[in-house]
């Protein structure tokens, strides 16, 4: 499973292939050098002598020269050694980063309605800075230690093989103790870093209600369901820091019993005759140089593993199932006529609970529908399957006789412009916000949109004016206003269909008036689907279906429905009071 | 710092302990060499095989307790951070929901959303790095200090300049790390931005074809982030090299001026060799030194941006006043500006007795919700007063002011949680008032077909429910603990008119002697009210009844002619 992580990881280490290939090279030399500089020093001891009076003052200072030179330059090179992994983990981060948020935009609608943001945000940037920290910092030291390690041990089977023996039974020993750890700690791990995702999550969307929160003074019990999580979160992060205590502590006690191991068995050596002294006492000495990296590097292992759980809820997202993609013969979507028919469309966003029985309706190009109906009849839900947020579950929808399925999905898109009832703005200038979906668009045609949407005047009397920067997705902004600018951004686009979901549902009948002519515009030579609730925005309609029991009950323009009287005119005349 | 600090007060004892059980384990992995050199030097050469068994039986004790302990102070070490912690990320979100709104809006909620998680995240790896890996190192350089001091004073001296120099190092550094990772955390900041901003608008991007350009967009922060995090670390990168660097330097010193003491006869050659291996066993310790000070910069600059909200001051306070008023509800000469936009709201006038309704109509954009928001104190009004309850509600106590209203706000979105937890909002109301409030809020029926009736789980923002149907749950959760004034603010605008005809007919049926107080573009949801507001650029331009409206306002009269085609005149 580990080897698993690692090849869906290294994906993401290859573009940094030929730098960390160099960082082996360069570390090779500091080390070198740092085992260079001990020599130099004994030379330079040497150089002193033993007698006062008698040192060689150059020769000291030639070698201190050297240790110096030495020093200078393993620093350099550590410099450039660490600084060079860091970019590399800011470069893999970064990719991660970039991966995660490009599958995101890949995920169906539903995704977003089940999985919280703050999980999301918390895998993006929290699970991803723990995999950095591997890469930036500890890589470095584990490199340096496997160095020292191999060269030591290599130096150990020179002097004695059989006193190596010794490693032979405990370092096997320390890797089936820490694989037996790591195995029981893994699960606890993944198990903290969901609990701080579910933390962020409920962080996340209970910041976003303080308001609602405030009004009622709840403040209390939203606290305590905080601490709740927040307790849930430490108890996790706990939990796996506790068992992972053990894990750099175990492997340290095998390092140093191995210690004892070796001065014991090696004086039976040499009391055998097996042995010099001197050599036993050299053994001893490079044995001695294992245990200072080893023991750093055991202290690595619960971040290692913190790293292969956050690495994973990287990698999960990534394999989360995209949007159903274009079909190989996708017909490219240039332009529509407008021609939309629903033939027989089944749907359930719960298929036991179906919103659509056998919806059959046809909508001829260049009309003007509209759809009403009680709420909750599934008028939203025909705009969903008509932008292929989902797919009918029976049925069809074409557009100009060609299944919507088989349009290239971004390009059918793009061919539709829609105002929703709940207006997304982002956190950029006013500007950007009408220009979305038209990148090209020069300042006059935004301010042009915007004066057709009447928030024209609106816009000019906020400080910055057009260069007015949202925050919050535009906190502070009625929902009235959002909805103009959604028409103007709506206006903007080049779409052959129009669709507004209650797009203007809190903008006020005067300022709707005033933007009935811009409507009209947007209109013109456009097949238009309408979903409202004020029938005075409906009348004009060339067919107006009403929608009841997932199906349509009746159609027809406003004054065969009002003759007809069915649920048109009852609806109509709750309006009218 | 001082106050993320302070968190650290009630552990005191505890991490004491921990930091001092450490340094039993680093003093007993210290004698271990000791043990060695006992072993090599006096006991094989005299081939006393009995001191050897029992000097290494020693050596397996030692490092068999050097690991409990090390053991034990590493859980302690990570429960301290662990509560510390989680007092911290406590106290922060108590703090957020205490913050005003002009302070919410301020610092954004996606700054707030990044400082209760990834702030609060370096703080612990913080506390949690310094007791575990900052003991060693220090007492080692501390420890071999004090014993080159009792050898040879002189010598020590360079060491201490040396040790001087090297602490210098690391405070330079570190000062200069700090705002980088400051900055770094801001970068952060955007990138939770866009990432929220994606989940929430999903639709509208997807209905737009615009993923390449969120992608872009954020790539702009990813690869901000990416700079600001270089920036912080390559300064960061710079200490354990200087550092290494110095204390190397002060190795060569010391062989330097070991030898001129050596030839002036005041040492001995040995002593440096003796000094020498001190240094060597400093400098291993100092292996892992350089990750601390990154976790230790990284850990103040966010603990700064914790202390920025828990010290945020409280701007709205309970301003005692005697005045009263005869109104349930009023403005007197209520003036307020928000976001620099000239002026949101202006001598807004008008009283309203217990159980009466207001109605409020006027353009987009021309100040409703601000008036409604100012009744609530959400924000606070640049002049005038404010009657709630026939007291100035500035004089009142957050409790006492908003456990008076329901409200139904325009942009608020649902939980994800359950239909009953979504109308008894956190107030643990029985499951009858729930349902008298749903069925009030003609929200009952759909409530019923559901899978699972009440304890259906909604999705994120309510997302498997229509606009209408969640609009209903909003209006069920306003009026779930019969509040004493009822405000809807454009609540029914999803609504068809008969559903919203039923629910202004329940609402007077089963909350008789409510104070309501209704915003709506539709003038058939107002026309009942007993004062209706007409808003006009932050000014109120009419008021009176529907009848007085449709005879003096021509405003009035022309929306209402619009919408009714007619009918209602």
């Amino acid at each position: 499973m580990r080897t698993e992580l690692f090849r869906r990881l290294a994906r993401f280490l290859r573009p940094y292939a030929v730098q960390l290939a160099v960082l082996p090279v360069l570390l090779v030399v500091t080390n070198l050098l740092a085992l260079a500089a001990p020599l130099l020093s004994g030379w330079a001891v040497d150089a002193v002598g033993v007698e006062a009076g008698k040192v060689d003052f150059p020769g000291v200072f030639r070698n201190c020269g050297g240790m110096l030179a030495c020093y200078g330059l393993s620093a350099l090179l550590n410099y450039i050694v660490a600084t060079r992994l860091l970019r590399v983990g800011q470069g893999v981060s970064h990719d991660l980063r970039k991966a995660a948020f490009d599958r995101m935009s890949e995920l169906p609608v539903e995704y977003f309605d089940t999985h919280p943001a703050g999980d999301l945000i918390s895998r993006i940037c929290y699970d991803v800075d723990t995999v950095n920290a591997t890469i930036s910092t500890d890589l470095l030291q584990i490199g340096t230690s496997v160095l020292t390690v191999a060269g030591s041990f290599m130096m150990l089977l020179l002097i004695s093989p059989r006193l190596t023996l010794v490693f032979f039974v405990t370092v096997p020993l320390s890797a089936v103790l820490t694989r037996f750890q790591m195995k029981r700690v893994h699960p606890l791990f993944r198990r903290r870093s969901k609990k701080l995702g579910a933390l962020n999550g409920f962080a996340e969307e209970r910041i976003d209600r303080q308001r609602a929160i405030r009004t009622y003074g709840v403040e209390e019990a939203d606290l305590r369901q905080f601490e709740t999580y927040n307790r849930e979160a430490s108890e996790a992060y706990y939990q796996a820091d506790r068992a992972s205590a053990a894990l750099g502590p175990s492997v340290n006690f095998i390092n140093n019993v191995s210690l004892a191991a070796i001065s014991m068995f090696g004086a039976v050596m040499y009391l055998g005759g097996g042995l010099s002294l001197g050599s036993l006492s050299s053994f001893v000495l490079y044995s001695r140089k294992f245990s200072g990296p080893i023991r750093e590097a055991a202290n690595l292992l619960s971040e290692l593993q913190a790293s292969a759980a956050a690495a994973e809820r990287v990698l999960d997202l990534l394999d989360e199932q995209p949007e159903a993609g274009d079909r190989p013969d996708a017909v490219p979507a240039d332009h529509f006529q407008g021609d939309i028919t629903f033939d027989r469309v089944e749907f359930g966003y719960d298929p036991s609970r179906p919103v659509l029985k056998g919806f059959t309706a046809r909508i001829k190009a260049g009309s003007l529908a509209a759809v009403v109906g009680p709420t909750g009849a599934g008028k939203t839900t025909l705009v969903s399957l008509l932008l292929r947020f989902y797919e009918p579950q029976g049925g069809s929808i074409t557009i100009d006789g060609v299944p919507v399925g088989r349009y290239s999905r971004d390009g059918l898109r793009r061919r539709l412009a829609l105002v929703l009832q709940d207006t997304w703005l982002f956190g950029g200038t006013i500007a950007e916000n009408i220009a979305y979906g038209a990148p090209g668009a020069t300042r006059e045609q935004i301010v042009e949109a915007a004066k057709a949407a009447r928030i024209h005047r609106f816009i000019t009397s906020l400080p910055d004016g057009y260069d007015t920067v949202l925050t919050d997705g535009g906190a502070g902004i009625s929902k009235g206003q959002r909805q103009l600018l959604a028409i103007a951004r709506c206006l903007l686009t080049d779409a052959d269909i129009v669709i507004l979901d209650e797009a203007t549902s809190n903008v006020d009948t005067e300022t709707e008036g005033e933007i009935s002519l811009a409507m009209e515009h947007l209109r013109q030579g456009r097949t238009c689907f309408v979903i409202a609730h004020r029938l005075a925005t409906v009348r004009n309609a060339d067919c107006i279906l009403v929608l009841d029991q997932g199906g349509v009950a009746e159609q027809g323009t406003h004054g065969e429905l009002l003759e007809a009287g069915g649920i048109y005119a009852a609806l109509y005349a709750a309006q009218w009071g | 710092m001082r106050t993320v600090l302070g968190y650290l007060r009630p552990f005191v004892r505890r991490v004491t302990a921990g930091v001092a059980i450490k340094f039993t384990a680093a003093i007993l992995e210290l004698a271990l060499p000791l043990l060695l050199a006992r072993i090599i030097d006096v006991h094989v050469p005299a081939g006393d095989m009995d001191a050897i068994w029992r000097t290494g039986g020693m050596m397996t004790l030692l490092a068999f307790s050097a690991a409990f302990c090390n053991i034990t102070a590493n859980r302690m070490a990570a429960w301290a951070s662990m509560e510390i912690t989680r007092e911290l990320r406590h106290d922060l979100y108590s703090r957020v929901e205490r913050l005003s709104c002009a302070q919410m809006d301020r610092f954004s909620v996606s700054s707030l959303v990044s400082r209760l998680t990834n702030d609060t995240y370096h703080v612990h790896q913080m506390f949690d790095k310094i007791q575990r890996g900052g003991i060693r190192a220090p007492m080692l350089v501390l420890g071999g200090m004090v014993l080159t001091f009792l050898q040879e004073p002189v010598l020590a001296l360079v060491q201490l300049a040396v040790c001087v120099l090297t602490f210098f190092t690391i405070w330079a550094v570190t000062r200069r790390g700090i705002p980088r990772y400051a900055k770094a955390q801001t970068a952060v900041d955007a990138v939770v931005r866009i990432i929220r901003e994606n989940a929430s608008g999903v639709r509208v991007i997807k209905a737009l074809a615009c993923q390449e350009q969120e992608r872009a967009r954020f790539e702009t922060a990813n690869a901000s982030a990416r700079r600001a995090e270089e920036d912080a670390g390559c300064t960061m990168a710079a200490a354990n090299p200087l550092t290494g660097f110095f204390l190397n330097t002060g190795l060569v010193l010391v062989v330097a001026v070991g030898a001129v003491r050596v030839q002036e006869g005041q040492m001995a050659a040995g002593q440096i060799v003796a000094f020498l291996s001190y240094f060597t066993l400093i400098q291993n310790a100092t292996l892992g030194m350089a990750k601390i000070f990154v976790k230790i910069s990284k850990g103040i600059a966010s603990a700064r941006r914790i202390e920025e909200i828990l010290q945020a001051p409280a701007d709205q306070t309970v301003r005692p006043s005697d005045a009263v008023s005869e109104a349930e509800l009023g403005m007197e000469q209520v003036s307020f500006s928000y976001l620099g936009v000239e002026k949101e709201l202006t001598g807004a006038d008008f009283t309203l007795q217990k159980g009466e309704m207001l109605g409020i109509l006027g353009t987009t954009g021309s100040g409703k919700t601000t008036l409604v928001s100012l009744l609530l104190r959400l924000y606070d009004a640049g002049e005038g007063v404010v009657w709630v309850g026939g007291r100035d509600a500035a004089s009142l106590s957050r409790e006492d002011l908003r456990g008076r209203f329901g409200v139904v706000f325009q942009n608020e979105a649902l939980l994800h949680d359950s239909v009953y937890e979504n109308i008894s909002f956190l107030r643990g109301l029985s499951r009858e008032e729930v349902t008298a409030a749903a069925k009030t809020a003609q929200a009952w029926d759909f409530i019923q077909e559901l899978p699972d009736g009440l304890d259906t789980q909604l999705d994120i923002r309510g997302a498997n429910l229509s606009g209408g149907q969640r609009q209903r749950l909003l209006i069920a959760r306003a009026l779930a603990a019969k509040p004493e004034i009822l405000v809807l603010d454009s609540a029914d605008s999803a609504l068809d008119y008969r559903t919203a005809a039923a629910l202004h007919e329940a609402i007077r049926r089963d909350h008789p002697g409510v104070t309501l107080v209704v915003i709506s573009e539709r003038i058939a949801s107002l026309w009942e009210a007993d004062r209706i507001l007409v808003l006009e650029d932050g000014v109120i331009t009419a008021q009176g009844t529907h009848a007085y409206l449709m005879e003096s306002c021509g405003r009035y009269r022309r929306m209402a002619e619009l919408q009714m085609g007619g009918a209602a005149t």
